[in-house]
């Protein structure tokens, strides 16, 4: 008996190896998406004389978040409008090099911008609804663009409120002005706005600097849900929140990209001082 | 900018070097009592052992305060969840500095002759790993943070020596110097135990001034056991 060989799971009534190697109890993010929805290839943008950017060079992963951060003036902004030109309302502005959604250059003359900023929505700063109902700031979109159905309108409807976790506290009041809403209601309907028109890319620009902190949580919330469905490219000047949402980070400064990688290595383990010394609030 | 936030990284810094030399003085007071015969500074280390204790509460709680209101990134939050780790070791040092002592103080250990030496030079080179490695925090030094990993092997080669000293101890005198063999294992032990935390104290720099650790070996596979709890070799 004393020689006889026994094993752990004849000890302890349980194989004991398979206890440690049932599923994973840490949420360990999935693996990013290797298509890329932008490709910015050395561009420089200039307001009049002023030189706002500077040889930026990136790839925005499809499926992820991308959060741009950096002192204020150093250009994030500016390049988030240029994904879906924006920039082309500014008279003295003109933009050098290329930048490409899925392999079209956007830049082209023979682009039609309506139809590109159809596809790259967009989400301000400050709430802004349109001075009309609920409904109809989620239906403006789609009717300019010929949707005139009711029943389609009204499916329409619903299911970008719900995309962007409203339509419960709506859906009772579809027809009132959307300027009775609440700044963290106002800012996920500008959200559900940009959604109707079916976008495939989402820019967001300080989306939540505006917001108190709970509606700040749900608008992270949502944000993130919705990078399963679309790409999402954001300003933010709350480095936590690019810590605790997006999955690439590129830190601006002076119209440069100094550094962009993933954002846990980028707030772990950044390569470029200058990265570090923002990051760490030596300056900014 | 952040000058505040920098005075705080100073204070945890002061705060370490203080941890660190409460548990040089701890070995050192063992170390004495063992060769002096004083049981009084057996008991100072036993009393010390309880600082220390008090230490690791107050340093824990002022690395969760800076977490909470400095949010560090980067560089700081290696610094700071280093010294939250390291404390958990300078702890494990206290505490087996004043095992040590409490042996002295309930056995008229005679240290003398072949044994002396070695003890000795174990005592030393433990209480300097312990001061090597919160310098090498205090001042980024990688180079010293792998000079106190590196030393581990020179304890680890000292506790065989007297170990094997001890079994000739056993092999010549038999029972009237069982007690005294038995507890002089023990405080080789326990030395070689101080220099373990030193060294996991070493790599914990090493983590905050490089952001990696050094390697770390793979697990083995669950082992199997024979009936009287040995493992056996497939």
């Amino acid at each position: 008996m004393m020689n006889q060989e026994i094993t752990m799971e004849e000890i302890l009534g349980h194989d004991v190896a398979r206890d440690f190697t049932d599923e994973a109890v840490l949420d360990i993010p999935a693996p990013l998406s290797d298509k890329i929805a932008f490709e910015i290839r050395d561009v420089d943008l200039f307001y009049g004389d002023f030189q706002a950017l500077k040889n930026v060079n990136m790839d925005i992963r499809q499926n992820a978040i991308t959060t741009f951060i950096g002192p204020s003036g150093c250009g994030k902004s500016t390049l988030l409008r240029c994904l879906n030109r924006m920039n082309d309302l500014i008279e003295s502005c003109r933009v050098e090099g290329t930048i490409s959604l899925y392999g079209e250059n956007i830049g082209g003359n023979n682009i039609d911008v309506n139809m590109l900023r159809k596809r790259v929505g967009m989400v301000f700063q400050k709430p802004n609804p349109f001075p009309m109902s609920i409904y109809d700031n989620i239906a403006y979109g789609p009717r300019t663009h010929g949707m005139r159905s009711r029943a389609k309108l009204d499916d329409l409807v619903e299911s970008v409120l719900r995309e962007a976790v409203l339509w419960d506290e709506v859906k009772d009041s579809l027809r009132k002005s959307a300027l009775a809403l609440s700044g963290g209601q106002q800012q996920r309907l500008c959200i559900a706005r940009a959604l109707a028109v079916r976008p495939d890319v989402l820019l967001l620009d300080e989306p939540t600097s505006a917001l108190d902190p709970i509606s700040t949580s749900k608008i992270e919330d949502l944000v993130m849900r919705l990078k399963s469905t679309y790409t999402i490219v954001m300003v933010t000047h709350n480095m936590q929140q690019a810590v605790r949402i997006s999955d690439e980070t590129a830190f601006f400064l002076l119209g440069e990209v100094i550094e962009m990688t993933d954002t846990k290595s980028l707030f772990a383990m950044p390569t470029d001082r200058r990265t570090e010394a923002y990051i760490t609030g030596r300056f900014g | 900018m952040r000058r505040n936030f920098d005075r705080q990284l100073g204070e945890l810094n002061v705060a370490l070097i203080r941890m660190g030399a409460a548990c040089e003085a701890i070995i050192n007071k063992a170390i004495r009592a063992l060769f002096n015969h004083d049981l009084s500074l057996a008991r100072d280390a036993v009393r010390d052992d309880k600082e220390i204790d008090r230490m690791e509460r107050e340093i824990e709680n002022f690395c969760l305060q800076l977490i909470l209101q400095q949010q560090p990134v980067a560089g700081d939050l290696r610094i700071i969840s280093s010294a939250l780790k390291m404390i958990t070791d300078l702890e494990r040092i206290g505490d087996q500095g004043a095992d040590i002592a409490e042996i002295i103080s309930m056995d008229n250990l005679d240290l003398t002759g072949d044994l002396r030496p070695p003890v000795v030079q174990m005592a030393e080179a433990t209480c300097r790993m312990v001061t090597q490695s919160i310098d090498a925090y205090v001042r980024r030094d990688l180079q010293l943070a792998e000079h106190v990993i590196a030393s581990d092997d020179i304890v680890d080669d000292l506790f065989v020596r007297i170990r094997s000293l001890l079994i000739e101890t056993i092999a010549k005198h038999r029972e009237e110097m069982a007690e005294k063999v038995i507890d002089l294992l023990m405080i080789a032990k326990y030395f070689e135990r101080i220099g373990d935390h030193a060294t996991n104290i070493a790599e914990w720099v090493v983590f905050a001034i490089t952001g990696h650790h050094k390697d770390v070996p793979p697990a083995p596979d669950h082992p199997k056991m024979n009936s009287a709890g040995s493992l056996i070799d497939d």
